[in-house]
């Protein structure tokens, strides 16, 4: 750790960022508040309606519902991607062309652009064109995304593990890269089986970035909206439509811009709730040890 | 050996998951429409370069591939000039305030894209920025720069302070010490750093889909066009994704020695 000194003068390195990130998040989120405590008719007729729309949009069912999705969506993703993530990780190749071969093609995943995720899946879990459908179907599982909604959260489901359990797996390989040779020659020398040495060598130096992982994509997974916009559209009815796209429809589908601007405030404070809760756990955890 | 030879066996069967559905994209794009909606094949009979042929003669299809790469190139540039000297300040000072500004970038990174959709589109419109690229690349900024001063930060605070000191007392000055000295020493840094601005920025579609509507639209909101009144041009719209592929194909390949640190943004 480095000893850092006193220096105020250091805000004018800061003030490129500051000025940028008010620019573009400041205005913005002033802007959505602006909105969400008014009612707006045209330019020139506003009324302040206080927090009305506080009230309606938190009694809204269609909140609910897609609040509900959204948590056991994101829960799942996590349930899944995280311990398959650490098992990538420990299987992947440590060193020469194989590892660098594994790293590639291990990232290909994370650089297609999302709606490109979403049409690889469209088209390969089509019964008549898509591999993976035409064969389930072939395998006498009646599989059809389209209508099924068990179908359709399975596909959606499989579409992220495909498509983020990689970055899981890349954060715990560096991870795993930093632990010195001489930790797993100790443990060699005191005959620790495999499951002591993950327990009590690997898992703990893992723990930093384990840290990232979750909070990344606990993040990202609650802001989901374009991979299952183009899959799914959302249905069949609403059962893949999840917060991002309640709130597109909301504000620009049907223009509602007060309970928008309320739904997007309340929808912002349970990520940074969420994210600050599970932060501030681990670091008393670690304070209580 | 037989614990090596299941993991080779079970990062084999993972990497093959990964890779098939892409295969699959890339088969159908070197199929005719007849032949993709015919029989399934698992590979083309008859290879045609057709798909790629009319992405590539019509201009409001490759437009899009160049829009994008000028609004993402523009986004690394601005992240990597303001992000560096805030990464330094983070890693070197204690300031008034330094750890709430710390915590409010990173609260950015937090934000879904789609509070923003419409204050970004008043925003950008009333200062008259709608459908240029600058207007993108600004509005990645928000997720962007948070990232890129974290993971900076990372890299830099493991520089010894010595060096600084050193390069003081020797006479640099701070703008000198810090292109000439500093700079490479966090290279690889750096280079890691503008990969994931790039992923992050060619990935994103609802905010630079929103944002533009003709001169500067990305090509993945221009491959919805392959949806037409006779249905869905499948060949081309797979001809269309895998050229997508392969910038961040390219781009990896650059940094491919330094992945595995990158990703655990410089804190391991």
């Amino acid at each position: 750790m480095i000893i850092k000194t006193d220096n105020n003068k250091a805000w004018w390195l800061v003030l490129p960022v500051f000025l940028l990130v008010a620019f573009s998040a400041i205005i913005p989120l002033m802007t959505v508040v602006n909105y969400s405590v008014q009612d707006i008719f045209d330019q020139n007729n506003a009324y302040f309606v206080g927090a009305d729309w506080y009230r309606e949009v938190l009694r809204d069912p269609r909140l609910h519902d897609s609040l509900l999705r959204q948590f056991i969506y994101s829960f799942s993703v996590l349930a899944i991607e995280i311990p398959l993530g650490i098992g990538v990780a420990l299987m992947m190749p440590t060193k020469g062309r194989m590892g660098s071969l594994c790293l590639i093609l291990l990232a290909i995943p994370l650089l297609i652009p999302w709606n490109v995720v979403g049409t690889i899946w469209q088209i390969f879990g089509r019964a008549d064109i898509g591999l993976f459908g035409w064969t389930l179907n072939a395998l006498g599982v009646d599989y059809n995304y389209a209508s099924n909604t068990g179908d359709a959260w399975a596909t959606v489901l499989l579409m992220d593990v495909w498509h983020w359990t990689s970055l899981v797996a890349l954060l715990c390989y560096s991870g795993l890269r930093a632990i010195p040779e001489a930790f797993y020659q100790a443990a060699e020398i005191d005959r620790a089986s495999k499951w002591a040495v993950f327990r009590y060598i690997q898992l703990p130096r893992l723990k930093s970035v384990l840290v990232i992982g979750i909070l990344l994509r606990f993040m990202d997974s609650f802001m989901i909206y374009t991979e299952p916009f183009v899959l799914t559209g959302g249905g069949p009815g609403n059962s893949t439509t999840f917060l991002s796209q309640t709130l597109t429809k909301m504000a620009i589908g049907q223009f509602d811009l007060g309970p928008a601007a309320a739904f997007s405030l309340i929808y912002f404070l349970i990520v940074l709730l969420v994210s600050w809760l599970f932060f501030t756990t681990i670091t008393y955890m670690d304070k209580a040890k | 050996m037989n614990m090596t030879k299941r993991k080779i066996v079970g990062i084999t069967l993972y990497i093959l998951f990964l890779l098939v559905p892409i295969y699959w994209l890339v088969n159908m794009s070197f199929k005719t429409n007849e032949e993709i909606l015919g029989s399934l094949s698992l590979w083309p009979s008859n290879v045609t370069f057709d798909n790629y042929m009319v992405i590539f003669t019509d201009a409001t299809w490759y437009s899009g591939y160049i829009n994008s790469i000028l609004y993402v190139s523009m986004n690394v540039v601005i992240t990597l000039l303001v992000a560096l000297p805030a990464a330094y300040a983070f890693s070197r000072y204690r300031f008034t305030g330094d750890k709430h500004l710390f915590f409010w970038l990173l609260t950015n990174r937090m934000a879904p894209p789609a509070v923003f959709l419409l204050p970004f589109f008043q925003l950008y419109s009333s200062v008259g920025l709608f459908d240029t690229h600058i207007a993108v690349a600004l509005a990645h900024c928000l997720f962007n720069v948070p990232l890129a001063v974290w993971i900076l930060e990372g890299f830099m605070s493991g520089v010894p302070r010595e060096i600084d000191e050193t390069a003081y007392i020797d006479g640099y000055s701070f703008p000198r010490f810090f292109v000439r000295i500093f700079l490479p020493m966090i290279r690889s840094g750096i280079g890691v750093t503008a990969f994931f601005a790039f992923m992050f920025s060619w990935v994103e579609l609802l905010l630079a889909r929103t944002l533009t509507s003709v001169d500067a639209k990305p090509i993945a909101a221009i491959m919805t066009r392959t949806v037409g009144a006779t249905g869905v041009d499948w060949g081309v719209l797979a001809a269309a994704g895998v050229l997508t592929i392969l910038p961040g194909l390219l781009v990896i390949w650059f940094v491919r020695n330094h992945v595995a640190k990158g990703f655990a943004l410089g804190r391991v």
